[in-house]
């Protein structure tokens, strides 16, 4: 009996499990993690679901060798993903910068929980937006997405493959503990309704081909191992053929073109979820779980009389800028909503500079934050109070 | 478009069908070990049964790492330490593929050290060769997990306090399916010992003693790479079949070498098959029974 | 018209009891064959068995934002440490549900409605004491219909191994009956244990 790939139907299922659907769904076949709370369930739930497929789900010594292992995978021509949290994700970070600076399609899952360090493994937080973001040395841009519920972990982590597979490079799923642990309905769609996307390849002969050769969309196709183009990949500085040129007109050259294949895509990669935003006064900003408290506050605040919206952010980065500096002119004040000190908020500052207040509304980690705490800081952000 | 320099002028290499010869001349220093271990492995692949284009090259970090930048074969260049997991990814997935990884003894055993013995451990099915050259040579000379009791480097200036892995040991006792040691003007052991390995389905390591005039012969007043090389020699026991716990590298008295372990073990692609799917056919072309009938 | 009002309920005891498979299975009958909208989140300790464990169930005809369980409107405790934890989140006019034998209630808490059911007991004469969540489920099902009996029945068949299917059944039927007798004054139910 062959299992199915695509378990299509109505579910009620936690978040780690949607992921692992997801990831199945989007045609993932290997799998390396290690063990740890809150996203030990998608590494069960793969465990139990890859051989299955005919896929490779292998429990690694640490994060460090799990996300390697992705990488070797991806090159091998197999979609690949790890899922992880803080201390974890601490550890992949040398690896990502590989994935990155490699062009390397693969998915990495951050179920956040609390920290620094240890912190509170069964609590949540959001508190590894900045990571996420330069976590690894060097300079680099980077795509993160945050989903909010578990439909949006099954529907995401197809987001996140297609969007590794199409801009080459490791993608970030930004959950947290409580959109990880939690039970509520998640339907999966039939499979010949779900966009697959997979890497470009080589159209030359070997001869011809030039790895890190980018098209006109700044994307470079990609041989895999085995292809029999003999690629060499390293994560030294590299020219086009992919060999080391140890200078700073190839790091320019190099690195120009690993932030532009974002940059120049971003219209195509944000992703944003408006809500009354049409005669808006107030504007919450949020994400991942943070962001279903906004909009109930803003719900709350609507039947107050209170002209708010929310702004769900779908991908944290690249952060939507153009976006908010157009919001910014027309609102009254932005307000920011995130289980942190205030990481997102500063993006959100430097976006909208200067054209109008922006309060964060936080707290460091344990608790999600309460709707309420949003609707006073909308009530006193509408009376001009902030 | 870069700033290759080939050297044209040089009449053909045997081994330029397997090399990226628009990157000659090499970043090695004269006398180095490693462009002897390279030209051995180059041999057994060129004189194994495998297509090239099914052969893979991963490594690390370090002058033996940068092999991978030379093999004109699908090539791995990865970070500092983590070439076996990568390419335990790579084999996974796809399993149809001759795993080759290059490594230097800091790469592999220091950074490294907690991926090595996993790998060995779970038999992963790839062939390991470690340059030993008794320390990190690209950084100038750093005292390693191989460097002697006693011995100078840039940062043990009056001899190294620790006592060295004894690497071929640690990879039987973790239960590589294959080991063996040479030094490096032992080139035909090499040769054959590194195709045996390809051969063996399971996790092999053939580990080189090799020399590193630069930094480590130069410190400590080994002569020139000549001298190292004889010394090395000179010091070698050939003794295979010997329990690895007493196959010591003591450049002080002897250097133990030879084939030390070739059982047979199932993998874990094998055990993965048998626990995961019994009931299920042979999967993929990287089934055991295909790549016996290679 | 949905039901736009959130339920909420605090399914209460320590690991190693069912506490979030209870959660699960209201919240997948709810969703699956009643239709609704529930979320279930979990709260535990680092330790396996033994802890305090709770889990947090909102069900609604709309679409929950907010899935935490501050002042749950039924509170179920099967042990001493959930009740004494959670008693004073229960709001006033809520309603207590807790097992006979495995907590010691406060006269002065019996101003909820309460009702409490031997469950652990039950599914020991059962055969299997870890049926005493499935037991629990039925009993609530008697006393507050948040989600039909029905719909949960489905869901205990869907989430228990197949083997012990049957038992599960019978567990939810007993624990259902026994609520029914006591809505229906049928029977007095046995008296609880109280501290003073």
């Amino acid at each position: 009996m062959v299992a199915k790939e695509v378990l299509t139907g109505m579910h009620f299922m936690n978040g780690d499990e949607a992921c692992c659907e997801g990831a199945l769904a989007a045609g993932c076949r290997f799998f390396a993690g290690y063990p740890i709370t809150p996203a030990t369930e998608i590494a069960e739930s793969m465990s139990r679901r890859l051989p299955q497929l005919g896929g490779i789900y292998i429990q690694m010594e640490d994060e460090i060798a799990s996300m390697a292992a992705i990488l070797g995978a991806s090159w091998g021509g197999v979609k690949s993903m790890t899922s992880t949290s803080g201390p974890g994700f601490s550890l992949m970070m040398e690896n990502i910068g590989l994935g990155i600076c490699t062009e390397t399609p693969c998915v990495v899952c951050n179920v956040q929980r609390a920290g620094p360090s240890t912190g509170l493994p069964t609590l949540i937080a959001q508190g590894d937006m900045m990571q996420a973001r330069w976590g690894s040395h060097g300079h680099y841009e980077i795509i993160a997405l945050s989903p909010s519920s578990p439909q949006e972990m099954f529907d995401m982590t197809i987001r996140a493959f297609n969007l590794s597979e199409t801009y080459r490079l490791p993608v970030l799923m930004m959950a947290d503990e409580v959109v990880g642990h939690m039970n509520e309905r998640v339907v999966i769609p039939y499979e010949d309704e779900i966009e697959i996307i997979s890497r470009r390849k080589p159209s030359v002969s070997r001869e011809e081909y030039l790895p890190y050769k980018a098209d006109d969309d700044w994307i470079a196709p990609m041989a895999n191992c085995g292809d029999g183009y003999r690629i060499h990949v390293t994560g030294l500085t590299h020219d086009e053929r992919g060999y080391p040129a140890m200078n700073a007109e190839a790091q320019e050259r190099m690195v120009t073109r690993l932030v532009n294949k974002i940059r120049k895509n971003r219209d195509k990669i944000i992703a944003t979820k408006n809500l009354y935003m049409d005669d808006v006064e107030v504007v919450v900003v949020s994400y991942g779980i943070s962001a279903r408290s906004a909009m109930k506050a803003v719900r709350d605040a609507r039947s107050e009389g209170i002209r708010a919206g929310l702004i769900k952010l779908e991908t944290v980065w690249p952060f939507p800028e153009e976006l908010f500096r157009s919001v910014a002119g027309s609102a009254k004040a932005l307000i920011m909503a995130e289980i942190n000190g205030g990481q997102m908020v500063l993006e959100l500052e430097r976006s909208v500079r200067g054209a109008c207040p922006v309060k964060l509304v936080s707290n460091f980690g344990g608790a999600i934050i309460h709707p309420r705490t949003i609707l006073d800081a909308i009530s006193k952000a509408a009376k001009g109070k902030l | 478009m870069t700033t290759a320099k080939a050297v044209r002028h040089l009449p053909p290499h045997p081994m330029d069908s397997l090399l990226r010869t628009e990157r000659i001349p090499h970043i090695w220093c004269p006398g180095c070990g490693i462009g002897t271990v390279f030209n051995a492995l180059l041999t057994a692949i060129k004189d194994s049964c495998y297509d090239p284009d099914a052969v893979a090259m991963v490594s690390g970090i370090g002058c033996t790492g940068r092999m991978a930048g030379y093999i004109r074969l699908d090539s791995f260049h990865t970070t500092h330490g983590r070439a076996l997991p990568f390419a335990t990814g790579l084999k996974l997935a796809k399993p149809d593929t001759k795993i080759i990884v290059v490594s230097g003894d800091g790469d592999l055993f220091a950074i490294g050290g907690n991926h090595f013995i996993h790998a060995a451990r779970r038999n992963i099915d790839m062939t390991v060769v470690c340059v030993n050259n008794f320390n990190y040579g690209m950084t100038g000379g750093q005292q390693a997990p191989s460097t002697p009791l006693g011995a100078k480097t840039t940062t043990t200036i009056n001899g190294s306090p620790e006592e060295p892995f004894n690497f071929c040991d640690l990879a039987a006792s973790c239960g590589a399916a294959y080991v063996a040691r040479w030094t490096a003007q032992q080139v035909r052991s090499i040769r054959s010992s590194i195709s045996e390995a390809m051969e063996k389905r399971g996790f092999g390591f053939v580990e080189v003693i090799a020399p590193c005039p630069s930094a480590f012969g130069r410190r400590n007043r080994m002569g020139n790479a000549l001298e190292m090389l004889k010394f090395y020699r000179g010091r070698s026991v050939i003794r295979s079949d010997i329990d690895t716990r007493d196959a010591i590298v003591d450049i002080d008295r002897e250097i133990v070498v030879g084939k030390f372990v070739d059982i047979e073990r199932p993998t874990f692609m094998d055990h993965y098959e048998k626990f995961n799917r019994p009931q299920m056919p042979p999967w993929r072309v990287g089934h055991p029974d295909h790549q016996k009938g290679r | 018209m949905p039901d736009k009002r959130e339920r909420h309920l605090l399914i209460s005891g320590f690991g190693g009891q069912g506490i979030v498979l209870a959660g699960d299975i209201l919240g997948k009958a709810a969703t699956l064959y009643d239709h609704k909208h529930a979320t279930m989140t979990q709260n535990y300790g680092p330790e396996a068995r033994g802890g305090a464990c709770s889990s947090q169930v909102i069900i609604s005809g709309e679409e929950v934002l907010f899935p935490c369980v501050e002042e749950p409107e039924i509170l179920v405790c099967m042990s001493q440490e959930a009740y004494t934890k959670n008693i004073k989140s229960l709001r006033p006019d809520g309603t207590f549900i807790w097992d006979t034998d495995l907590v010691h209630t406060r006269k002065t808490d019996m101003h909820f409605k309460t009702f409490h059911i031997p469950a652990t007991r039950m599914a020991e004469e059962l055969g299997n004491k870890m049926m005493a969540n499935i037991v629990m489920l039925g009993f609530l099902s008697a006393i507050e219909p948040v989600v039909h009996a029905e719909a949960i029945r489905k869901a205990v068949m869907d989430s228990v191994p197949a083997s012990t299917k049957d038992n599960n059944i019978r567990a939810f039927n007993t624990g259902r009956e026994y609520g029914t007798s006591i809505t229906k004054g049928l029977v007095k139910p046995e008296p609880g244990k109280h501290q003073d």
